[in-house]
């Protein structure tokens, strides 16, 4: 693959990743704490199972500590927006290593 | 969620069925791959990194080398590998030949434990043989004692061996599969950097060439203002796509080093090392 290749996959993916979080963190106002530790639980346990493939992502743990200061300061809007964030990068991580089982082929030298 | 993931998937290339692992022919195409794509570096100087690539920041090295920044470190890693442990043994008496120019056989595949064994674990296991704790594997002490180590294995071929034992292929195939594994949020492979984009600049640093980079570990970098073992340069690599590092020495990390350490046979220890 070409420089040219590599960056346009690479954008891609990041284009991918925003889409995916763009449309994860569009949150209605006035979320409750009942909502955050909804939508914490969930973005934990998704992040295990990225944890499971060996394939965690810092960004998710950095969203999941945004999540818990916020909702430490009562912000429930942002700190339910912030699991959201980190649901949906740890499922772009389990996403990842799924697909790479097969393909690290691609990029073998043979 | 539906519109991402269908343009996720769209960018997974169909796979090629599973080859039986050969690793005779990888290495050979290993080699070729890197010797086609430099045809003017000569093979023994992939070992020096970046060096090979650039002919400015050779000329830089090159004087540095006068006053290695890996000396302090050096003296250090000899004075330790010398001094006894508290019930009298020393590290010579854990490996062959006392430990002096034994470098370039590490890893290698214990049959009996049925897993890798890096110098890094062998040097931990020897402590702890004897009564002594562990050291941190990405500390300085570690990386004094592989910089000893290395020193006197220096201009000894990589001679990695792979037994006859389907738990060693296996180990050197988790190894591959591990080095062009995508990972992180950047979804970089080690090949990625070091298989595709070698004397490439990637910010103010130029890429290294996989073959022969374990040969100078470990490295004092500028950039860490200090020394670094193979176990801190995985981790580091790990955390620089913001994937999450494995634990320093992980089955994953020593079959990645038995792999690379295997596909750069032949070419000669250089470490200690320096690097920007």
């Amino acid at each position: 693959m070409n420089m040219t290749g590599i960056i346009l996959r690479i954008s891609t993916f990041t284009l991918a990743s925003l889409l995916v979080i763009a449309n994860a963190t569009s949150v209605p106002a006035a979320s409750s704490e009942a909502d955050f530790k909804a939508a914490y639980a969930a973005a934990e346990a998704t992040n295990k199972e990225a944890g499971g493939l060996r394939n965690q992502w810092t960004v998710t743990a950095e969203a999941l500590a945004d999540a818990r200061k916020a909702a430490d300061k009562g912000d429930f809007d942002r700190a339910v927006a912030s699991a959201k964030e980190a649901e949906a990068l740890a499922k772009a991580s389990i996403f990842q290593a799924t697909s790479e089982k097969e393909a690290w082929k691609n990029l073998e030298i043979r | 969620m539906a519109l991402a993931a269908v343009a996720l998937a769209a960018l997974t290339l169909a796979a090629p069925a599973a080859d039986t692992p050969d690793p005779v022919a990888d290495a050979k195409a290993f080699r070729n791959f890197f010797v086609t794509k430099f045809p003017k570096v000569k093979l023994e100087d992939f070992v020096n990194g970046p060096y090979s690539m650039n002919e400015g920041m050779r000329r830089q090295w090159e004087e540095k080398e006068q006053f290695p920044p890996y000396e302090f470190s050096l003296d250090t890693g000899k004075e330790m590998f010398s001094r006894p442990f508290k019930n009298g043994k020393s590290y010579a008496d854990c490996f062959p030949n006392q430990g002096i120019g034994v470098r370039q056989n590490y890893p290698y595949f214990d049959t009996n434990e049925g897993k890798v064994i890096t110098l890094e674990l062998a040097l931990n296991k020897c402590r702890e043989a004897n009564g002594e704790s562990a050291l941190s594997y990405v500390r300085d002490d570690m990386a004094a004692l592989t910089a000893y180590m290395a020193f006197t294995s220096r201009g000894k071929p990589f001679d990695i061996k792979i037994p006859d034992d389907p738990r060693a292929l296996e180990a050197y195939q988790n190894g591959k599969r591990y080095f062009y594994t995508r990972r992180g949020q950047l979804n970089f492979s080690c090949a990625t950097c070091h298989v595709q984009n070698p004397g490439e600049r990637i910010r103010a640093e130029i890429l290294a060439p996989a073959l022969g980079i374990l040969n100078a570990m470990p490295i004092y970098r500028s950039e860490w203002g200090g020394m670094g073992t193979i176990s801190r340069r995985f981790t580091s690599c790990n955390s620089q796509i913001r994937g999450v590092p494995l634990e320093p020495q992980a089955e994953e990390y020593r079959d990645l080093e038995y792999y690379l350490s295997y596909v750069s046979n032949g070419l000669p220890i250089s470490g200690p090392g320096s690097r920007p």
